[in-house]
């Protein structure tokens, strides 16, 4: 007999519910948005292999990968498009949960007792901290960026939808902003891997319960005292 | 004769009629497109100019009409819009136009019909190379003639954004850059430009970069005889000087030819894109990678501990509690 509380509330595996085990999980992520978010991470590392290899000669032999010079330049723009869509696509359904707040600006005050894992010292965190949200932003922003200049380079549709001089000031832009979300690219990246149980997250959608008690603590109580607890697992 | 004379100082005489291997090889590339280390050139070859005589030209348009047979374009046939210009513009199958304008003299109150014969100027520092990301696509011979390799496009078009006189054309058939080659492939065996052969009034010759400025210092002398107190030579040093010239009558201001730059020079958006940014950029990155991977490797990972997982289960145990407790008191 399962509680009617919990069952009423809690699909089985739906988004931000706790399994109670044991071990407790915590559902992190729905397939939805793991395969948009896998979309969009594939389509940025094929735009990136394909732009740094016409962004600096010595990368030139990447475009041996999408099969030559001539595919590079063709098929680069049209990842971008997929990147655009399948990121907005997340884009709107995350913006909510990644609006700064209070708890942030502590955070990002302690940066290095972030650095240094001493998580105890530092606000309870809802589902996203300010270093997610910085890379939420970032991301977006540049992506706007990106594919704005990048329709402007896109010699083969749009060659003469804005002028030279502007084309030169979007090209310009275009590899400044693919150097800064690259950065930011590598710092998402590399925080997943650093914070252990993360990836999780992005393979099979659930973290253990300890990490959501360490790093999003707000996240698990809201989610405990809302009574969103699936008891069959 | 072939083997003292490594370049044409004419295009005017007849081709030579014994067989002639190129003399524009490998070996005489001073740059070439996307390519750190290029080996000097062995040899250095008689740097070769195109001079433009603007007030010699009739607008019979030989030339374009000897450049499409020569390359073998296909140039649409267009529409008449009311003036010469035709086509509208270069398009990749057609590597030169001439541009006519109407101007007004102020001084005289004449008016002035003001032909040029637009194309690849040649430059001494090419900005459609500089811009260039693909290996070899844009290469420079010592002789000064800077041409497209098509095997090596990637049909980018930055070319088109690197050249400061708008110059290069991506063919919508290939999707490859095209533009005037100052016929490398007749240079090569001796001939002169088709264009400059072409040329009824001699408005177009062709010969050694330094005959070329001697032959225009004659005609420029002609003209300021004659009243053009401004004629002068157009040799823009903005981007190093060019192996295509003109002679204008008003040199005072070239813009006044359909636009031709009064400072041509590589647009510094364009250096700071090819030059701080590309390598800057790369540092930048190259640094990030190699600081995340020896952290990754050698920092401390930030782990979940076991007291935290039992946090956690406590938590949830007691929510649980509070639901069913909750329930039976309803
Ligand atoms: S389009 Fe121009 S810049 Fe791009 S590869 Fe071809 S020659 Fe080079
Ligand atoms: S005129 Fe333009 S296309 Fe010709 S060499 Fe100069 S930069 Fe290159
Ligand atoms: S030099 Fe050759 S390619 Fe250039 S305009 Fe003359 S005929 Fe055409």
């Amino acid at each position: 007999m399962s509680t009617p509380a919990s069952t009423k509330h809690t699909k089985l595996g739906s988004e931000d519910s706790i399994r109670r085990g044991p071990p407790v999980e915590v559902v992190r992520y729905g397939p939805g948005k793991r395969i948009n978010h896998w979309v969009t991470a594939i389509s940025l590392i094929l735009l990136l292999l394909s732009g740094l290899a016409m962004f600096h000669p010595s990368l030139f032999f990447l475009t041996e990968l999408f099969g030559g010079g001539q595919m590079t330049r063709w098929i680069h723009p049209w990842i971008g498009v997929v990147l655009f869509i399948s990121f907005f696509i997340l884009f709107a359904q995350l913006w909510k949960l990644n609006i700064p707040n209070r708890d942030d600006v502590k955070w990002a005050s302690q940066i290095s007792d972030v650095i240094g894992g001493n998580e105890e010292n530092l606000p309870e965190l809802g589902k996203y901290n300010a270093g997610q949200k910085f890379i939420f932003w970032g991301m977006a922003s540049l992506i706007i960026v990106l594919i704005v200049t990048g329709i402007m380079a896109w010699e083969q549709y749009f060659g003469q939808l804005t002028s030279i001089p502007t084309q030169r000031i979007a090209l310009l832009v275009h590899s400044l902003a693919a150097v800064a979300i690259i950065l930011i690219f590598m710092l998402h990246v590399y925080a997943a891997i650093w914070t252990r149980g993360t990836i999780r997250a992005m393979t099979r959608g659930t973290v253990t319960g300890g990490w959501a008690w360490r790093h999003h603590r707000k996240w698990l109580k809201d989610m405990a005292g809302r009574g969103r607890i699936d008891p069959t697992k | 004769m072939a083997n003292t004379m490594d370049s044409p100082r004419t295009a005017v005489s007849n081709p030579p009629v014994q067989p002639m291997e190129t003399n524009l090889t490998q070996r005489d590339l001073i740059r070439r497109s996307a390519t750190s280390e290029l080996p000097p050139p062995e040899r250095q070859l008689t740097p070769v100019a195109k001079l433009i005589d603007v007030s010699k030209c009739i607008g019979c348009k030989a030339c374009q009409s000897a450049c499409v047979e020569w390359n073998d374009t296909n140039p649409e046939v267009g529409e008449n819009v009311g003036v010469y210009t035709n086509p509208h513009d270069l398009t990749a199958d057609m590597f030169t136009l001439m541009r006519f304008s109407e101007w007004i003299n102020p001084e005289t109150d004449n008016l002035e019909w003001l032909i040029r014969k637009d194309g690849c100027m040649h430059c001494a520092d090419p900005g459609c190379l500089k811009a260039c990301p693909s290996p070899g696509a844009i290469v420079q011979y010592s002789n000064g003639i800077v041409d497209f390799i098509h095997d090596n496009c990637i049909g980018c078009g930055y070319c088109v954004k690197g050249c400061p006189f708008n110059i290069p054309r991506i063919s919508k058939a290939d999707h490859r850059a095209y533009k005037c080659t100052l016929c490398s492939d007749r240079v090569a065996v001796g001939q002169g430009p088709a264009c400059a052969k072409a040329c009824p009034t001699q408005a177009i010759v062709f010969g050694t970069k330094e005959d070329m400025k001697k032959h225009a210092e004659g005609r420029i002398a002609d003209l300021k005889s004659r009243g053009y107190a401004n004629a002068g030579l157009y040799d823009p040093p903005g981007v190093g000087g060019t192996h295509v010239m003109y002679v204008l009558h008003h040199n005072d201001k070239p813009h006044i030819y359909a636009d031709l730059p009064d400072n041509p020079a590589i647009s510094a958006v364009v250096q700071t894109w090819k030059g701080a940014t590309k390598y800057a950029g790369l540092a930048v990155m190259g640094l990030a990678a190699a600081g995340t991977l020896l952290h990754g490797l050698f920092g401390r990972a930030n782990r979940v501990s076991k007291h935290e997982e039992e946090e956690a289960k406590e938590l949830v145990d007691e929510s649980v509690e509070h639901v069913e407790k909750r329930e039976e008191d309803a």
